[in-house]
């Protein structure tokens, strides 16, 4: 038997292509109206898993549940496609009007002409192309084409959503409203879904849970911040984006903290470790504070902040990046801090700059590395 | 030249004063030709989908197979048609030979391939997730062909074209299979060939002006579908 409240769940999955293992997934779960995500690089196998979730991609090992009853002889195929919805990247529009292409899937499972057009009005005005309705679909700009796409899949009210990077082709102007718009739909109408990209900020913005892949494995599974601020391994935190990664030696042990020798540094970090221990230290940047120098370190150098980790610092490099600056530091070990262009002119951010650098112990994500 | 507009001029009368023979052969070439091209139609479409959707052992091969099968050469059609339906031979007991019907079968085998070539090309040149799109509309294997024959159909209509252009004009084959019979079984190639072969080049002429008009004709009505139907 499958998971009470899993609408959708994966046992063993695997699929093998030319020899080499494109999936492996031992175990995937989607709750009733959870939004999932499926973020790794290119090549990690997150588009064939959605696939292989949507019974798409055949042969795979392995076997599929939904609402409990195995996909093939306990749910017809058929059956289990009819209750799901897929989005591409590519919008692959069909060579008709928006309206048409909207009613496709409807048609498709025999649906009568008037509640089509009562469906297909009420998805177009959701995605806010009520007016393209007779437009023919060539002639759409790539916005308005993935507005058809996701209209057309929201019409026959999938019970289970998979998107496969579908603002991957679009312009930030485009791409940005359309995010919007398919968070509201999905939270108003509690949709379960899928959702394939390699944007950490997309996936963080519209998921309830995060599973990072690699090399056809989910590496981690888990609610955004679990997995941006304790990443389970090096892969996982280089990827999501942990910023600083620092290889160290377990110092010293407390009942709830540990000191960790990181270079000629030392670095409090909350949890328990042997003494001795090899570990690697990750440290988002959003996690790190700067401050001017003066005032903020006692004479014998420690802390008077409630942060257990303030070392004095040089800025090594400044990075606009879009709504944020990332600057990076040299405070005996490398680091990296995430700011505004507001504290940037504040703190006169600048290459060989001296700042007051410190994180909570809290901040500091340890991975026992031997 | 004076052949030439001899010929229009006696074309221009044939079809004015409604010669019940020329009439009769324009006729049967349409009802044979369009037949033909009716059932390669059916035939190519549904077997060159299923050679662009299926992989199997060989596929290359039978792509192959097709490619060269739409460059048949109708003579050597219509002698295989005729040793098929000879009377000693494996289809002898239908008594087809020396009939419209066997000009139809023959003609059949010509168009096919060039249907099934271009249908292979047209459902090839379909991005490749659409069919997953399709699928994942919750399309039925059926319902997934049809909607990419919709999607193909502009280039459908050129295989339409290209298949009924092949067979009116074919003279080979209808020949040897049809036996070019007065009122039973002559079309417009094999009465111009044998018009010109007794030297009556006015009506071989008349006749050549005839067929070219009724391919133009028939061209020019797909050409119009095809050409409303593009993408705006």
């Amino acid at each position: 038997m499958s998971r009470a409240g899993a609408v959708i769940e994966g046992r063993s999955l695997r699929v093998i292509r030319g020899g080499s293992v494109i999936v492996d997934v031992p175990s995937l779960t989607v709750e009733e109206g959870e939004v999932l995500s499926l973020i790794g690089p290119n090549g990690a196998g997150k588009t064939t898993l959605l696939q292989t979730v949507s019974y798409l991609t055949k042969p795979f090992e392995g076997d599929l549940f939904f609402r409990g009853r195995k996909v093939g002889p306990e749910c017809p195929v058929l059956t289990y496609r009819r209750a799901i919805a897929m989005v591409f990247q590519e919008p692959l529009l069909f060579d008709a009007t928006v309206f048409e292409n909207v009613a496709s899937g409807l048609k498709i499972r025999g649906m009568k002409r008037v509640p089509i057009r009562q469906a297909v009005a009420e998805s177009l005005s959701r995605f806010g192309i009520s007016h393209l309705s007779d437009r023919s679909a060539r002639s759409l700009s790539g916005g308005e084409a993935q507005r058809t796409s996701l209209a057309r899949a929201f019409a026959i009210r999938p019970d289970i959503l998979l998107l496969d990077e579908p603002f991957a082709s679009l312009d930030p102007r485009s791409r940005e409203p359309l995010i919007e718009d398919i968070q509201a739909v999905v939270r108003s109408t509690g949709t379960t879904a899928v959702f394939v990209t390699h944007d950490l900020m997309e996936s963080v913005r519209l998921s309830d849970r995060i599973a990072v892949m690699d090399r056809g494995r989910i590496l981690q599974a888990g609610p955004p911040e679990e997995v941006l601020n304790a990443p389970v391994d090096e892969f996982v935190a280089s990827f999501v984006g942990a910023g600083t990664m620092l290889k160290g030696r377990i110092k010293k042990s407390g009942p709830d903290t540990v000191t960790v020798s990181v270079s000629d540094r030392e670095v409090e970090s909350a949890g328990f470790f042997p003494v001795g221990s090899h570990v690697i230290l990750y440290i988002r940047p959003e996690n790190v504070t700067l401050s001017a120098q003066a005032g903020t370190i006692r004479e014998d150098g420690g802390p008077v902040t409630s942060a257990r980790n303030v070392f004095p610092g040089t800025v090594t490099r400044v990075t606009p990046m879009g709504f944020y600056q990332k600057v990076g530091l040299d405070c005996g070990f490398p680091l990296v801090s995430y700011v505004t262009m507001q504290s940037r002119e504040l703190l006169k951010l600048a290459e060989g700059r001296r700042v007051t650098v410190s994180f909570k112990a809290t901040a500091v994500h340890v991975i026992r590395k031997d | 030249m004076e052949l030439i507009v001899e010929g229009i001029r006696k074309a221009f009368w044939l079809l004015v004063t409604g010669d019940p023979e020329v009439i009769g052969i324009t006729l049967l070439s349409l009802r044979v030709s369009g037949l033909a091209t009716l059932v390669s139609l059916v035939i190519g479409v549904a077997a060159g989908t299923l050679v662009a959707l299926t992989r199997f052992p060989g596929r290359g091969f039978v792509v192959s197979l097709i490619n060269t099968g739409m460059g048949l050469p109708p003579v050597v059609v219509g002698l295989f048609v005729t040793i098929l339906l000879w009377r000693s031979g494996p289809l002898g007991f239908l008594g087809m030979l020396y009939t419209p019907g066997a000009m139809i079968l023959a003609q059949t085998v010509i168009a096919t391939p060039i249907v099934m070539g271009i249908t292979l090309a047209a459902m090839q040149q379909l991005p490749k997730k659409l069919r997953l799109q399709i699928l994942a509309l919750g399309a039925t294997r059926l319902q997934l062909v049809w909607i990419l024959t919709k999607e193909a159909r502009l280039l459908l209509l050129a295989a339409v074209m290209a298949g009924f252009g092949g067979v009116i004009s074919e003279v080979g084959a209808s020949i040897m299979v049809g036996g070019n019979i007065k009122g039973y079984s002559r079309v417009l190639t094999t009465a111009t060939v044998m018009e010109a072969s007794r030297g009556n080049f006015d009506t071989a002429i008349a006749l050549g002006i005839i067929l070219l008009v009724l391919a133009f004709a028939v061209n020019l009505v797909l050409t119009h579908i095809q050409q409303k139907e593009r993408p705006r």
